[in-house]
């Protein structure tokens, strides 16, 4: 919900970034002057073709090692984002949920659950929760994702279909509870069900405090959850922002006319 | 002190005399003979060129003559509750400490030097005949120095012989000791199963006080037909100690063999596992986990021979070396001409924590029949980058996604223990060793 006067959570000015590594090297910027400004509140969604830029955006935000901001800044409730490392970033509420989520043999998720949330308790100042504790509160989050609970015995996404590795991470998210969550291609790969699934869940976790930015190629995640702002990345950079409408024109049209146009 | 790698190994030769009667004396003194006409292996020896003995010939080993006297708290720690326990000290029996209270029918668990004069025969079998039928017959003293020198001048050892199903897992616990000067210990053991008995058994080396000694141990294990035995071998001695072990494996018809080594501790270790199908259709699944930081050296050697048809093997080895450590596994799978129908498969899949650390691996299939099916490969790796950025995004530090990371490519070969204490205990065990390396 667009509410002026919300709180600021994330600024994003003229950011550039390249490929780490390859700093000098001609075509090496992937991201070549992002703005976005995302408050308390609101629902984004950033569509655009493959290879427009999103993923690393996302990522950047998140703070992966693979790119090097070369320009710009981001403000995270007014701190510097890129002054914090990538587990300082969850910390102050940033979430990502992977466009490929990984597999990590050997670590149960109902651990990698628990450990995360105590370990984003401490930092609130807050009581962390032993496992008994912590499995009362977890049985209330799968509901969210309608996941059954012998998913919290297996290894992080370990032979979990596609769907159920997006699922999971929506309830990691459930459990988190972030300020700002990013969620990259989410609902690619999902069936009719599975979508419906995601995006409920997604829904229940919005409240006026908190925002959610949704990467997507698909007006159809956008029937269950309606964006205020839709915008249109290209050749890493924002190229059109508009309403709920600019989804349905982008089905209906494309996007080789905003392409022109840029 | 650097002594020569003679000069050590003469000093080991000057041990302690224990004396036996008839056929074991007889083999005390042939093994004595074999070793007397060798030596530590050099690198030149194909089976050790990448495993560095010379730290061990910093010191000199002296036989323990006097043994000292422990309490249940000193070695509470290593306890596994329920277990039927025998404990050793440097070697020695110690009935004190050791809990025979759930040995029920159909289980022999007594000290070697007990059966020796025919006084472990529980359940009214004579368990001398069966003692004298395969003590000494398996593993090879006339080849290898190390079980040479053990079988010469082992002290006291485990007899554990199991013609029942048993549920309790049998523990024997191998303490070492700090003494004034470095000594030298011989561990023995000795598994007969029975046919279609059924037993756990965990063969576990530790440490107490920071000494520096020489742990040099032998186990024989023997299954009979449809006998099924979890042999899980835990060596988590003190970091300045040196540990090497041999356990010669024979595995009758339909037998299923299934062996989890664990190798945390000693500042060089090797352990040599030799598993020979002897009946058809037996079946071996090897699992082994080596965990080492600092200056560690580690090096598993593992061989199995599929003599016999239809025999099914499958192993899987870990390393993990963080700081300069070095582990090193050579697994060989021998299908022999007559083993037709055998299905094997090996992988080594190892784990490299820093730039200093080194691991070699060398998986090694010979065939010598067309009617077989099988597979092996080996990987090395460091720790997942993509693995990490998730963790680090969900708030983990660096550290502690690292750590999570570690213990879950341990806890594969762990989680296979079926003691759940010891998986408990082992766990925290690399938890402590992994944060500990890291700082
Ligand atoms: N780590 C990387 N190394 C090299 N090229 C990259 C890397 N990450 C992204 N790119 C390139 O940057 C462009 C944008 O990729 P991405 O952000 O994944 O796009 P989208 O998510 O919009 O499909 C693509 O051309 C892609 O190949
Ligand atoms: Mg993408």
């Amino acid at each position: 919900m667009i509410n002026k006067g919300s709180k600021v959570l994330l600024e994003v000015k003229n950011l550039k970034a390249e490929v780490a590594g390859v700093a000098g090297v001609a075509g090496a910027e992937i991201l070549k002057g992002v703005d976005l400004t995302v408050r308390a509140g609101e629902v984004h969604a950033i569509m655009g073709i493959n290879g427009s830029g999103k993923s690393t955006f996302s990522k950047v935000l998140a703070g992966h090692p693979d790119y090097t901001v070369t320009g710009g800044k981001a403000t995270f409730e007014g701190k510097d984002l890129f002054s914090l490392a990538p587990e300082q970033r969850a910390r102050a509420g940033i979430f990502l949920a992977f466009q490929y989520p990984v597999e990590i043999p050997g670590v149960s998720n109902s651990a990698l659950l628990r450990l995360a949330y105590n370990t984003l308790q401490t930092e609130r100042g807050l009581e962390e929760l032993d496992p008994l504790e912590f499995d009362d509160l977890v049985q209330e989050k799968i509901k969210v994702v309608e996941m059954d609970p012998s998913f919290l015995g297996r290894s992080v996404n370990e032979g979990f279909s596609g769907g159920e590795k997006k699922r999971n991470e929506i309830l990691q998210m459930a459990v988190l509870e972030p300020k700002l969550a990013i969620l990259d291609e989410t609902d690619s790969g999902l069936d009719i069900d599975a979508l419906r699934i995601v995006a409920k869940g997604v829904k229940s976790l919005l409240s006026s405090d908190n925002a959610v930015v949704m990467v997507t190629h698909y007006q159809r995640l956008l029937n269950y959850i309606v964006p205020d702002y839709v915008h249109v990345m290209d050749g890493g950079r924002i190229v059109r922002t508009g309403g709920k409408e600019l989804a349905l024109e982008l089905e209906a049209r494309g996007y080789d006319w905003l392409r022109a146009a840029a | 002190m650097t002594l020569t790698r003679e000069q050590c190994f003469e000093q080991l030769l000057l041990g302690k005399a224990v004396k036996s009667e008839g056929w074991l004396e007889q083999i005390r003194l042939e093994a004595l003979e074999h070793a007397e006409a060798m030596n530590f292996p050099s690198a030149r020896h194909d089976d050790w060129r990448f495993t560095d003995l010379s730290p061990l010939f910093l010191h000199g080993f002296h036989p323990v003559d006097s043994f000292a006297r422990l309490t249940l708290s000193d070695i509470e720690k290593f306890l596994i509750p329920g277990a039927i326990r025998l404990v050793f000290i440097d070697g020695c029996y110690a009935a004190e400490l050791s809990d025979l209270t759930q040995a029920g029918s159909g289980i022999t668990v007594a000290s070697l030097v007990e059966c020796f004069g025919g006084g472990c025969s529980r359940d009214g079998r004579s368990g001398d005949h069966l003692v004298e039928e395969n003590f000494g017959r398996h593993a090879p003293y006339k080849q290898d120095a190390f079980v040479a020198l053990n079988t010469n001048f082992f002290e006291d050892g485990a007899w554990v012989s199991v013609a029942s199903e048993l549920a309790e897992p049998i523990h024997l616990l191998h303490v070492a000791t700090r003494r004034e000067v470095p000594s030298a210990i011989y561990p023995r053991c000795m598994v007969v199963m029975e046919s279609s008995s059924r037993a756990t058994v965990v063969e576990d080396y530790v440490g107490l006080d920071d000494g520096i000694y020489f742990s040099n141990a032998v186990t024989e294990v023997v299954l009979k037909e449809h006998a099924q035995l979890q042999h899980v071998r835990v060596q988590r001695e003190e970091k300045n100690a040196f540990h090497v072990g041999h356990c010669s494996v024979e595995s009758g018809r339909d037998s299923v063999y299934s062996a989890i080594s664990v190798a945390l501790g000693a500042r060089l270790s090797r352990h040599t596992l030799h598993v020979t199908q002897q009946g058809e259709g037996a079946e071996m699944h090897l699992d082994g986990l080596a965990l080492i930081a600092g200056r560690q050296i580690a090096d598993t050697h593992t061989r199995i021979d599929h003599a016999v048809p239809r025999g099914k093997s499958v192993q899987l080895h870990k390393c993990i070396a963080d700081g300069s450590a070095h582990a090193i596994f050579s697994g060989k799978i021998m299908v022999h001409a007559g083993a037709v129908g055998t299905d094997s498969v090996q992988s080594s899949r190892n784990l490299l924590l820093s730039d200093k650390a080194r691991i070699d691996t060398q998986p090694q299939l010979e065939i010598f029949n067309d009617d077989v099916s099988c597979k092996h490969g080996a990987t090395v790796g460091q720790i997942d980058a993509d693995a990490l950025f998730f963790l680090k995004s969900r708030g983990f530090s660096e550290e502690r996604a690292r750590n999570l990371l570690t213990h879950a490519f341990a806890a594969e070969i762990i989680d296979k223990i079926p003691v759940p204490s010891l998986v408990e205990s082992l766990g925290r065990a690399i938890l402590e060793r992994i944060s500990g390396a890291c700082t």
